[in-house]
C-alpha cells in the first residue's frame, strides 16, 4: 500500500467503519442505561426533580472552594486539557474544513498559534496528569489498565496532529493518515470506554442533581 | 455459588437502574471522591475511596448490564463477585461509610456514590456480610421495635418521670391530634428531656399533639444494614399508627437516619404515598416561629456552632431552619468551615455507631470534626440528632476537648417565655 492507498483508506473506509462504531456503540449505551428506567418517587417532594438536574448538569463544572483546595492539580490540569482538547478538535481551521466536508456547515476558526499552544500545553498537562496517576496513592489504587488504555487514546491524536501540521520526520501524506488513525482509535474505543463520560455526565448530573432537588437541596 | 451468595447477587442485580447505570458509566477514576470522605483523608487508606465501596454493585451491573461486560462474561474475561469479594468490602461498605453523600456532592461527573453504596449495602446484607452489631440492631428493631430493645413500658416510666417534673400531661394515643411525635430509642434512653422539651414547645405553641404506644420508634434498621423488606416492615408500623391515629403530620425527632428512612425512603418502601405529611422536629419548629408562635427570652452569650447531621442538611434538605431557630436564642452564631450541605460527618452515621467493629476508626476519623472545631473554637455544639450527639460527645473525648453538646429543640425550650 502506498502512503496516498494509506491516506485515502484511513479517510474513506476505515473513516465510516470508525464512525458507525462509535454512532452504534454510543447509542446502545445509551440505550442499555436508560431502558433499565428507574422508579417514580412516591415521597412528597420538596423541590422540582427537573429545575434540580438542570442545574446541576451546569453546577458541577465548578468545585466548592473545600474541593478545589483538596483537589487543586485534578481540578486544574482536568480543566486545561478538557479545554484544549475542545478548542483543537473543534476550532482548529483544517478541522472545521473537515466538519464542513462532513456535516454540511462550518464556523469561525481560532487562530493556527494559538490552537497550536493549547495543544502544546494539553500535551504537557496530559503528561503531568499521567505521572500525577502512577504517583499519587489513591490514583494508583483506582486506575486500571483501561485508564492507561484511554490516556494513551487521548494524548495520541493530540501528538500526532502536533507532529502531522509541523511535517516532523515523516512525508505529509503519512503523517496525516496517522493522526486520522489515531481519531479513529479513539472513536471506536468512546463508546466501549470511560470516554462514554463525555456524554453519560450529563445524565449522572441530571439523577444527582434531581435526587437532591427533589428533597430541596441545591446539589 | 451458595445460596447466599446467590441471594446476594440477585439483590445486587434488583438495585441496577439508569441512575445506576449512568453513574458507573460516568466514572472516570479522578478519584476527587477521595479527598470528599474522611475516611480516606484521615486514614490516608486508598481502598477506602468511596467509588472503590461499589466495587460489588459496579461489577453486577458490568457483567450483568452492559454489552461489553456480558460479551467478556462468556470469556470469563468479566470480573466476578464472589463471597472473597463480599466479605473483604464488609468493612469498607459498613465500617468505612456513614452514608453522609458529601462524594456525591463533590463528583464532577455527579454521581450521587453514597446512592451506590447504599444500595451495594441491600446485596451485602442478603448475602449475609452485614456486621455483626447491625445484625442483632436490625433483629431488636424486627422483634422488640426498638435497636436498643426498648419497650413501651421503658418509654412510659420515661414519660412518667417528665409528666411529675412538669406537672403537663404527655398525650399518648390520641386520636386525631395534628402531629404525631416519633423518638429515637437514643432519645427514650439517653435524653429524656427532648421528651420534655418538645412538650414545653408543643404546649406553648398551642397545637395537639400525641405519642402512638404502638409506633414511637423513629429509628429504621432494616435501612442502615440494607435490607428493604425489614425497612419497609418497620416504616409500615409507623403509617398504620398515623392512620389508626388520623394525625395530619408525623414528625420525625433528632435523629439523622430515621429522617431520611420515613421522609425520603419511607413511601417508596411500603409503595404509596402517604396519607399524611412527615416533618422533621426542626422543620415544625420552624413553622412555629413563621407563625409566630414561639416566643423567646433571652439570650445565648456563649460561642455557638451548629453540626449538620449529613441525612437532615445533606440528605434531608433540613438546612435553613436550625439556623433560623438559632438566630433566635443567639447573638453569637458561627459555622465551622465546610457548613451545611458541605459538612463533614460526624462519623458515626448509616450504622457505623451501632456496629462496635467500627468503634476504632470512627474515633480516628474524628479528627476531621476536630480541625474543623478547632478553626472556629466554639464554646458549645448545637446538633439535632442523638447519634451525632453521642459520636461528638465520645470523640471530644477521646481528642480531651472540652466543648458541651446541645439539643436544638432542648435549648430552645430552655429560652422559651413564659
Amino acid at each position: 500500500m502506498s502512503e496516498i492507498e494509506f491516506l485515502n483508506w484511513v479517510r474513506g473506509q476505515g473513516f465510516q467503519i470508525a464512525i458507525i462504531i462509535f454512532i452504534a456503540g454510543v447509542i446502545i449505551r445509551f440505550a442499555e442505561i436508560l431502558l433499565l428506567g428507574r422508579k417514580t418517587n412516591l415521597a412528597e417532594a420538596k423541590g422540582s426533580e427537573m429545575s434540580g438536574g438542570l442545574r446541576t448538569i451546569v453546577t458541577r463544572s465548578v468545585p466548592d472552594k473545600s474541593t478545589l483546595k483538596r483537589s487543586t492539580f485534578t481540578v486544574v490540569a482536568g480543566y486545561i486539557f478538557h479545554i484544549g482538547l475542545f478548542v483543537t478538535i473543534f476550532f482548529f481551521a483544517p478541522h472545521i474544513l473537515m466538519f464542513k466536508d462532513v456535516i454540511g456547515f462550518s464556523w469561525p476558526s481560532i487562530p493556527t498559534p494559538i490552537v497550536d499552544a493549547l495543544a502544546v500545553i494539553s500535551i504537557i498537562t496530559l503528561l503531568a496528569i499521567l505521572v500525577h496517576r502512577m504517583r499519587d496513592n489513591v490514583l494508583k489504587f483506582l486506575t486500571t489498565t483501561e485508564d492507561y488504555l484511554v490516556w494513551l487514546l487521548t494524548i495520541l491524536p493530540l501528538i500526532t496532529g502536533y507532529i502531522a501540521f509541523h511535517r516532523i520526520g515523516m512525508t505529509a501524506p503519512t503523517l496525516l493518515a496517522i493522526h486520522i488513525l489515531s481519531v479513529e482509535l479513539l472513536l471506536v474505543a468512546f463508546p466501549f470506554t470511560k470516554l462514554m463520560h463525555a456524554f453519560t455526565l450529563v445524565m449522572a448530573r441530571w439523577y444527582n442533581g434531581a435526587i437532591s432537588g427533589y428533597r430541596g437541596v441545591e446539589s | 455459588m451458595s445460596a447466599s451468595l446467590e441471594k446476594g447477587i440477585n439483590a445486587l442485580k434488583e438495585q441496577v437502574d439508569s441512575t445506576v447505570a449512568a453513574f458507573f458509566s460516568s466514572c472516570t477514576h479522578c478519584g476527587m471522591c477521595a479527598e470528599a470522605c474522611l475516611f480516606c483523608t484521615e486514614t490516608g487508606d486508598a481502598a477506602r475511596t468511596p467509588i472503590n465501596k461499589a466495587e460489588p454493585l459496579r461489577r453486577i451491573w458490568r457483567a450483568e448490564y452492559t454489552l461489553l461486560g456480558r460479551v467478556g462474561k462468556m470469556f470469563g474475561l468479566t470480573a466476578k463477585v464472589d463471597d472473597a469479594l463480599l466479605t473483604e468490602w464488609e468493612t469498607l461498605v459498613y465500617d468505612s461509610c456513614t452514608l453522609c453523600g458529601r462524594c456525591s456532592m463533590v463528583c464532577p461527573v455527579g454521581n450521587d456514590i453514597a446512592l451506590l453504596i447504599r444500595k451495594t449495602r441491600e446485596g451485602m446484607a442478603a448475602a449475609g456480610h452485614a456486621p455483626e452489631g447491625l445484625i442483632g440492631a436490625t433483629k431488636r428493631a424486627v422483634t422488640i421495635g426498638s435497636p436498643m430493645g426498648v419497650k413501651l413500658p421503658a418509654l412510659m416510666a420515661q414519660i412518667n418521670h417528665v409528666e411529675n417534673d412538669t406537672g403537663m400531661k404527655i398525650p399518648i394515643d390520641v386520636e386525631g391530634a395534628e402531629y404525631m411525635l416519633l423518638l429515637s430509642s437514643m432519645e427514650i434512653m439517653n435524653f429524656p428531656e427532648f421528651i420534655e422539651a418538645t412538650a414545653k414547645i408543643f404546649d406553648k405553641a398551642g397545637v395537639s399533639w400525641t405519642i402512638s404506644s404502638e409506633a414511637f420508634e423513629a429509628t429504621n434498621s432494616g435501612i442502615q444494614i440494607g435490607v428493604a423488606d425489614i425497612a419497609a416492615e418497620l416504616v409500615q408500623r409507623i403509617v398504620d399508627a398515623a392512620e389508626k391515629l388520623k394525625v395530619k403530620t408525623v414528625i420525625s425527632p433528632e435523629c439523622g437516619h430515621a429522617y431520611m428512612a420515613i421522609r425520603w425512603e419511607g413511601p417508596n418502601l411500603v409503595g404509596k404515598p402517604f396519607s399524611f405529611k412527615v416533618r422533621h422536629i426542626l422543620e415544625v419548629l420552624d413553622e412555629f416561629r413563621k407563625d409566630g408562635r414561639l416566643k423567646i427570652t433571652g439570650k445565648e452569650e456563649q460561642r455557638l456552632t451548629y453540626h449538620d447531621p449529613c441525612q437532615i442538611s445533606r440528605r434531608g434538605g433540613v438546612i435553613d431552619q436550625p439556623r433560623n431557630l438559632i438566630n433566635m436564642f443567639s447573638d453569637n452564631f458561627v459555622e465551622m468551615p465546610d457548613t451545611g450541605k458541605m459538612n463533614w460527618c460526624c462519623g458515626a452515621g448509616g450504622g457505623v455507631s451501632s456496629n462496635e467493629r467500627a468503634d476504632e476508626i470512627r474515633l480516628k476519623v474524628f479528627q476531621r470534626k476536630k480541625d474543623q472545631l478547632d478553626e472556629i473554637n466554639p464554646d458549645a455544639i448545637i446538633s439535632a440528632c442523638s447519634n451525632c450527639r453521642i459520636h461528638l460527645e465520645d470523640g471530644l473525648e477521646e481528642y480531651h476537648m472540652d466543648i458541651p453538646l446541645m439539643s436544638l429543640t432542648e435549648t430552645l425550650a430552655e429560652h422559651l417565655a413564659d
